[in-house]
């Protein structure tokens, strides 16, 4: 494709993975003219990332849940790239987007980093932002140490090169995600020395109403406790990794049991040596930058996260702005493809959903609120940060600092915090460190909107992925418009 | 009711951070009013420039000497607090009739006494070795400098707070007290304060608080954006910018005008603007601005087409339309005093600001006067000056 403007499609889905793919399937079977935005280079997005097709085909999907749902949309998807009614753009990132005057989205389109591709600038009268999430990190001495991992950085390691990143491996933080990232360790031939989940099981119980909606989840669970047996992978509830060790890299990690609020229990620490890999995953961040700058309306989620508000169309508070997967609520992949399908159709043509699919993605949502509060970040997570524990990674600012910050110069949310110690204005623009520096930040003010506004502040990425000053300099010369 | 003072500021910018400083050092007694957190304003959306190269001769250019001399005297001791740094400054001129402008600029800033020395092009190659090869001539100002303006405000609050100074966030000003015409505070969110001076360091919002007291100060916001590069070794080692700067900052104009000004930052990062519109508060992203920054930015330093951003962000600078910044006791309203207008110049203006207001309101003379800069020479309100709707957001 050239690097002029395309004409305008109908539907312009941002990301190929469940919820990106649902939509798109179901935007061009009912005849809509659709282009499909994606970064890596074939369609799958993080959940069913795999080996180059082309090189490596495995159309048995190991390692993989519900292959057969991908097999089914990845049939239809490129059905409709050969009917002409699908354009497909992989290897692309969407930097920014803005509006015309009719209300049409124009998207300004980046190669994806390594990739040197031309892009052109896309016009669509709806937009499906389907960008999903990225592992949530918490800060804690050492990790800044070569080997430390985000949980899903050694998942999407493995799916995509079919071997490991280390040889023995602790994997940590809370939530079922722990689960098949240890598995697909030990299936490469890994050593899973411990998993530590910081919630207690009995968590679940207030939920299992909830649970027992969706029963396909108890059979997971029953799969990986068969996989955890049979590797002996040690499976430690109510413990967290309280540092990582090591000189270059990290060599061992220290853990302990904690109570309900995250607070350590004394006397319970010790070290689990000879490790060269931990994977920390504390649940998942969405990628909301584009909608946000769109002007979408957020809430704060079961989890923690900021999310974006989507009705039962997963229509956003944007008119045209359609959201699909953990965008509006991390819920994992099944929620993701209906919600998907459902967005996908309502921005082709307005259609409602279904009775049954609403119900389906109900029960879904219902499912994964339960498991955000069985899972959630330690209340007192940061008691495990010392002084000069750093904070942004980037940046290289430490714990002592941010805390000079907020009880000194008054820097109580994300943004004033930014400011004053440049955490999360390195190459990450925090999306490693954003979550921890609101919790950091709003413990110095009694103002309950300041988490929401400080999750705002760190979801506002004015450019959603870097890009040359060549490529700016060559934007096709024209004044925005505004609504 | 809240305790009651000698001086209220409306405002936690820099400016207002500096003048809480500076009366509370005169023993004044102070609560400074911030209806965000410190710096939330123009403050965070800069680049903490403290600059005397692009000043035009007049009034401000003595004002930038005293703050000059305020930041290097007064404030030394605190200079690390806010990484104060004398980088120093070169205008590049790449066209002839650019080269002529810089003549003129440079000849009249050395007379007047400005440390300025034109440096021809294998010394500017010394100074800057990834300049463009199109550079025809260049101007060094050893005396333009540099500081973190967030880390200026956070700490010269601090200061003012270890004086016995009150600073109270997340509050609006919404009206003043009045006894008679006097002005004898406000009124906020959080209730009513009183002081019998009140100083709206406001800064682009100024105009909406100076109409809340039926004044008119008609400071407008004029939108500037800065892209970030990602962190590099040193490439660019001093504040660079291009003749036609000069010419935009003085200017009027309410449309869109860019010119390069390149620098770099100890973290790595380069600096890159910048912009200049007057579109109210309007806060999307104007893409035409940012193509015709990052072109200005290659064209000064080639290497920069293949150098990724990472971000960008706006302000809006306090334009004055006579590009002089309002300072001073307000007799339109007695107890109301002024101290905004900077447009670009804020942060280097400030310490000297905050000095000369400390004495002013001390009821001491003045280092220098600020008769050029009084707020009543815009005089009364006309149906057509009425406050603009730029300033009500």
């Amino acid at each position: 494709m050239s690097k002029e403007s395309t004409s305008p499609f109908d539907v312009a889905v941002i990301g190929a993975g469940p919820a990106g793919l649902a939509a798109a399937v179901a935007a061009a079977e009912r005849g809509a003219r659709v282009v499909v935005l994606d970064a890596a280079t074939q369609p799958g997005g993080q959940f069913w990332r795999h080996r180059p097709e082309s090189v490596e085909p495995d159309p048995e999907g190991h390692g993989h849940h519900g292959w057969k749902t991908y097999l089914d949309l990845r049939s239809r998807f490129d059905a409709a790239i050969s009917t002409g009614v699908l354009h497909y753009l992989p290897n692309t990132q969407v930097w920014m987007i803005e509006r015309e005057d009719a209300g049409r989205f124009v998207l300004r389109l980046t190669p994806a980093t390594g990739t040197t591709i031309e892009v052109p600038t896309v016009r669509a009268d709806k937009l499906v932002s389907c960008a999903g999430g990225y592992d949530r990190q918490l800060p804690l001495p050492g990790w800044e140490l070569p080997g430390v991992m985000a949980a899903g950085g050694i998942q999407a390691f493995i799916k995509a090169n079919g071997t490991l990143p280390g040889k023995r491996f602790v994997v940590a933080g809370t939530g079922p995600f722990l689960l098949p990232v240890a598995a697909n360790i030990a299936a490469a031939g890994g050593k899973v020395v411990a998993v530590c989940e910081s919630s207690s099981l009995t968590n679940w119980l207030p939920h299992m109403g909830a649970a027992s909606g969706v029963p396909g989840k108890a059979l997971e669970g029953a799969e990986y406790a068969a996989i955890f047996a049979k590797h002996r992978i040690r499976y430690r509830t109510r413990t967290v990794v309280t540092k990582v060790v090591g000189d270059s890299s990290a060599t061992a990690v220290q853990i302990a049991k904690v109570d309900a609020s995250g607070a350590i229990i004394p006397g319970s620490e010790r070290l689990l040596e000879d490790v060269d890999i931990v994977g920390f995953g504390w649940g998942f961040t969405p990628q909301i930058e584009l909608a946000v700058s769109l002007g979408a309306e957020t809430r704060i989620d079961a989890d923690g996260s900021l999310v974006c508000v989507a009705d039962e169309k997963q229509s956003s508070t944007v008119p045209g702005l359609f959201l699909a997967g953990e965008v509006t609520g991390v819920g994992g992949a099944v929620l993701a493809v209906a919600e998907g399908y459902v967005a996908g159709a309502s921005a082709a043509n307005g259609e409602q959903p279904k009775t049954s699919t609403a119900r389906q993605i109900q029960r879904h949502r219902r499912f994964a609120s339960a498991m955000h509060q069985a899972h959630p970040v330690p209340e007192k997570w940061d008691e495990l940060l010392t002084d000069d524990t750093l904070i942004c990674r980037c940046e290289e600012v430490s714990h002592a600092q941010v805390t000079e910050a907020r009880d000194v110069l008054g820097a109580t949310d994300a943004r004033t915090m930014k400011s004053f110690t440049r955490t999360g204005m390195g190459w990450c623009q925090g999306k490693v460190c954003g979550y921890a520096v609101s919790c950091l930040s709003a413990k110095g003010t009694t103002d309950e909107n300041a988490q929401h506004a400080s999750l705002t502040s760190v979801a506002k990425r004015p450019v959603a992925t870097p890009l040359t000053l060549g490529e700016i300099s060559t934007l096709d010369s024209r004044e925005p418009h505004n609504l | 009711m809240n305790a009651p003072s000698d001086v209220i500021v409306i405002g936690a910018g820099v400016i207002g951070s500096a003048i809480a400083f500076f009366a509370s050092q005169q023993g004044l007694s102070v609560t400074v009013l911030e209806r965000g957190l410190p710096a939330s304003g123009t403050s965070s959306a800069c680049e903490g420039n403290i600059l005397v190269s692009d000043k035009e001769l007049g009034a401000e250019l003595e004002l930038t000497k005293f703050s000059l001399d305020t930041w290097r005297g007064d404030l030394a001791e605190h200079a690390g607090h806010w990484e104060f740094e004398s980088k120093g400054g070169i205008i590049v001129a790449s066209k002839e009739s650019s080269l002529a402008s810089l003549d003129r600029l440079t000849r009249a800033q050395g007379e007047y006494g400005i440390d300025v020395e034109r440096v021809d092009i294998p010394r500017l190659r010394e100074f800057e070795p990834h300049i463009s090869p199109d550079a025809l001539g260049a101007a060094w100002y050893p005396d333009d400098c540099q500081v973190q303006p967030m880390l200026v405000a956070g700490h010269l609050l601090n200061l003012a707070r270890k004086n016995g100074a009150k600073v109270q966030v997340n509050t609006r000003v919404t009206g003043f007290v009045r006894h008679g015409e006097t002005v004898t505070g406000v009124t906020t969110d959080r209730g009513e304060f009183h002081a019998p001076a009140v100083v709206n360091a406001a800064g682009s919002w100024s105009e909406h608080i100076a109409a809340l007291a039926g004044v008119n100060v008609p400071v407008k916001p004029r939108k500037g954006f800065v892209m970030v590069t990602e962190p590099l070794p040193p490439m660019v080692h001093h504040k660079v910018y291009a003749a036609e700067y000069v010419d935009n900052v003085g200017s009027s104009d309410a449309g869109l005008q860019s010119s390069p000004v390149v620098e770099g930052t100890p973290a790595g990062s380069i600096l890159i603007g910048s912009s200049r519109e007057r579109v109210g508060f309007d806060r999307s992203v104007n893409t035409e601005a940012l193509r015709q920054m990052a072109t200005n930015a290659i064209a000064l330093f080639p290497f920069l087409e293949k150098t990724r951003i990472i971000r960008h962000y706006h302000g809006f600078r306090p334009y004055c339309p006579d590009h002089l910044p309002v300072i001073g006791h307000d007799p339109r309203a007695p107890g109301l005093w002024h101290a905004s207008g900077y447009e670009g110049a804020g942060i280097g203006l400030s310490a000297g600001t905050g000095k000369l207001m400390g004495q002013a309101l001390a009821g001491l003379a003045t280092d220098m006067s600020l008769a050029p800069f009084a707020p009543e020479r815009f005089g009364e309100f006309t149906p057509n000056t009425m406050i603009s709707q730029e300033s009500a957001a």
